[in-house]
């Protein structure tokens, strides 16, 4: 028994479950797949007084696709993602991505929302929702709202999310024709967090130009950074190794790591750079095996 | 602050389980020493070492990062019911028998069911596919290769059987 007392309420609804949390503020923490929460707890980093159970809100769990927009509700497990091979085929940045997010036991449980609520700056989901440009459906009790992923991350293990709010689903653009995406990081081992990833997006214009490219990163800031502005220079132009290599030398200027105990700043800034190189170049050759 | 308890049941290995427990109480700490069956192994509490991963609804979970009050209404398998009733060894056991697949033994019972699962999902992996399997399972005295081994045979004696 590690955790300090709390109360524990299993939710029957997402009314019952956001006005539990309107009633009791940040003293109350939903819980999910606990992935995070429950280590914070067995620390006593994380003391919540009353813990609101989500598992059993079916309705906040699963990936719609039928309009022109992907949605994943909240409460949906990597695992359900790992095991769609439809949304993987449509969606290679997850794809890529789910393999390096922790291991199979933790994908078992761990779900999205709870990521993205958590926003921690290693984890490889912040990013892929800042480059996808998603935006976060929240609730309350009282209403609710959208808010740009890069808009939501606000700093270290901090979103915009209110102490009455819940984030219920995320939603981004099915990928566009003539577009590309590739998810790389590097880690000490596999499962570990990243001492640089980058979630890279290029969609290429009818003469094969790039028309777009988005470019995000974890692991090297307080929060998911976008550094696709470092690629200004490819729009309009052929995606050549040259015209990379310049994009490279931007994303390391982009980021401002603070080392830690595996890497050094420049080492960090390092990898981001080679990490963005490759990235750019398998999600431009994905994007023309796409047109 | 009064101790927070609810009543849950639950079934282990094929035996239904009814008890009290207080809403802290984790999972791993439950079946140790609520239904004292002490053969999931508790290493470092936050989710690391795999040491204490069961079964839940037939996927390999950490039971650390679980309360034992979210477990109600589940199917939960431990190690305890890998073996026959007879005593015979479940295959993936017996090649790690046969493989010296243990040393000090602290992280097999954990590994066993990471194992018998990914096994079921994937009857004939690759060696790299049971590295990735085996990732999330800390292993301090065998350096992985016996472990490797012993999966790959048990994953063909397991094809084999009728």
């Amino acid at each position: 028994m590690k955790p300090a007392p709390f109360k524990y309420i299993a939710a029957s609804s997402l009314d019952h479950a956001l006005s539990l949390k309107a009633e009791n503020g940040d003293d109350a923490r939903f819980l999910a797949g606990g992935q995070s929460l429950i280590p914070a707890m067995n620390f006593r980093l994380a003391r919540p007084t009353v813990l609101i159970d989500i598992n059993g809100l079916n309705d906040l769990a699963g990936i719609d696709r039928s309009g022109s927009e992907i949605r994943i509700g909240a409460l949906t497990r990597y695992c359900d993602l790992e095991r769609d091979g439809d949304f993987l085929k449509s969606c290679s940045l997850f794809a890529d991505a789910l393999p390096h997010i922790a291991h199979p036991q933790i994908r078992n449980r761990g779900t999205i929302g709870g990521n993205l609520s958590h926003a921690d700056p290693a984890s490889e989901l912040p990013a892929i929702a800042v480059a996808m440009e998603a935006q976060m459906r929240i609730k309350s009790s009282t209403g609710e709202r959208q808010v740009a992923a890069s808009e939501f991350f606000t700093g270290l293990l901090s979103t915009d999310i209110q102490p009455d709010e819940m984030l219920v689903d995320i939603v981004f653009p099915s990928p566009k024709p003539r577009s590309g995406a590739c998810f790389m990081e590097v880690a000490r081992r596999r499962g570990d967090f990243a001492l640089a990833g980058i979630a890279a997006m290029v969609t290429l214009d009818e003469m094969r130009r790039c028309s777009e490219v988005r470019l995000a990163l974890c692991g090297v800031g307080e929060t998911a950074v976008d550094a696709s502005d470092a690629a200004a220079g490819l729009i309009g132009q052929p995606c050549t190794p040259e015209a990379i290599e310049v994009v490279t030398a931007g994303v390391r200027d982009a980021i401002a790591p603070s080392g830690n105990v595996h890497a050094s700043p420049d080492y960090q800034r390092h990898i981001a750079g080679v990490l963005a190189m490759r990235a750019i170049g398998t999600a431009h050759q994905r994007a023309i095996h796409a047109a | 602050m009064q101790p927070d308890r609810h009543d849950i049941e639950l079934e282990v290995n094929g035996t239904t389980y009814r008890r009290g427990v207080e809403s802290r109480t984790l999972l791993s700490d439950f079946l140790r020493h609520e239904l004292l069956l002490a053969g999931t192994h508790v290493g470092c509490e936050h989710g690391v070492c795999g040491a204490c991963t069961i079964l839940v609804d037939g996927a390999p979970v950490r039971s650390c990062l679980m309360l034992a009050v979210q477990a109600n209404g589940h199917k939960l398998s431990t190690i305890e019911g890998l073996a026959a009733d007879s005593g015979e060894l479940h295959p993936i056991q017996k090649a790690m028998h046969d493989h010296h697949g243990l040393q000090c033994g602290y992280c097999t019972p954990g590994i066993l069911m990471t194992m018998t699962a990914f096994l079921k999902e994937n009857p004939a992996p690759s060696e790299h596919e049971v590295r990735e399997a085996l990732s999330g399972n800390l292993c301090r005295c065998t350096g992985y290769q016996n472990i490797v081994d012993a999966m790959m045979a048990a994953a063909q004696a397991m094809r084999a059987a009728p």
